[in-house]
């Protein structure tokens, strides 16, 4: 894939030591990004016009429970004038401490970033808007993680019938 | 070739008043236009053609809580939905019935998970359960029919 490439040469011509890794799955090319350079490889991704990736489709997280760091970003790009799709990987090592923001490079980023944070828990540095998008506004915790609790009620059964019948809350009229 | 032949010429009839109101109001019993989830294409079902729920009085579904008297809870309740449900509930004049649509409305269904309310019985007092995922119009109907035997068997007592 020409294309492909041209992206790795351009990334490597401006910002030398941006890329970790590279990684291509099925025809689908991720670059690994380290996240000090992040910004930059955006704003070069978007602002050159053989790249133009004017369109940022979304933004998802991974929770990698036993392995550190825990978290990582995708950013799934695509330019609307080459017609090409792009994956950049960081990582994460401080969730509070997460990836700057992208809501100056694409103003979409920022509903992105607060959908990540209300179910993953990864805040983007200098988003000004993180507050819960698809969660009750009084929510604890982050329910995508894998360590929060995914059952909410004990199944219930002839035998424990009684039992959980007395903790279920019950209306007034 | 009813109760015009025992009237005589009077234009007079007596009736129990409990039952006449009930049959008023079990015969046209407005439901709150409220679809959650994929429960409410069947109730749509219902609604249509081939099961027309006109004929039971019901063909009229309100936008507004304040114009119904019966909500049909069709689909999952999310937690954050639970309050607005809640309050349209409250804004519903009395006298009100609720039907709980679908397993997931009763209890949850497959979505034993932090999102979900577990049956909106939580939430609102539920006169009839329909079970099924989604149940078919048959069932809805049949839960309606059940309520209306319901409320024809209310006792002047209980409405004060």
């Amino acid at each position: 894939m020409d294309r492909d490439q041209l992206v790795v040469d351009k990334i490597k011509e401006s910002i030398s030591d941006a890329i970790e890794e590279v990684l291509d799955f099925r025809g689908e090319r991720t670059l690994f990004i380290k996240p000090n350079r992040l910004k930059k490889v955006c704003q070069l991704l978007r602002d050159d016009e053989a790249l133009a990736y004017n369109f940022l489709s979304d933004i998802c997280a991974d929770d990698l429970l036993p392995d550190y760091p825990r978290f990582a970003i995708n950013y799934h790009l695509y330019s609307l004038s080459n017609k090409h799709r792009l994956r950049l990987r960081v990582m994460v090592e401080y969730p509070d401490k997460g990836p700057a923001t992208m809501a100056d490079i694409w103003p979409i980023a920022t509903w992105l970033e607060m959908e990540v944070w209300d179910l993953m828990g990864v805040s983007f540095r200098g988003n000004k808007s993180q507050r819960r998008l698809f969660l009750p506004e009084d929510w604890q915790g982050h329910p995508l993680r894998k360590d929060y609790p995914l059952g909410y009620e004990e199944v219930q059964f002839s035998f424990n019938w009684e039992e959980i019948g007395a903790r279920k809350p019950r209306p007034e009229e | 070739m009813g109760i015009e032949q025992k009237l005589g010429n009077m234009g007079i009839v007596t009736y129990r008043l409990e039952d006449v109101v009930n049959w008023g109001r079990s015969n046209a019993m407005w439901p709150l236009l409220f679809g959650l989830a994929c429960c409410a294409i069947e109730m749509m079902g219902a609604q249509a053609a081939n099961y027309d729920l006109s004929r039971f009085g019901m063909e009229l579904n309100r936008p507004s809580p304040r114009q119904s008297d019966l909500m049909i809870v069709a689909g999952r309740v999310s937690r954050k939905m639970a309050p607005v449900v809640r309050r349209l509930y409250g804004q519903m004049p009395s006298p009100k019935w609720v039907i709980a649509m679908g397993d997931c409305a009763s209890c949850g269904g497959v979505f034993n998970n932090y999102a979900i309310v577990q049956g909106v019985d939580e939430i609102v007092p539920v006169d009839v359960y329909v079970s099924g995922c989604p149940p078919r119009p048959e069932a809805l109907i049949d839960g309606i029919m059940t309520l209306h035997e319901k409320v024809r068997g209310e006792s002047l007592k209980d409405w004060a």
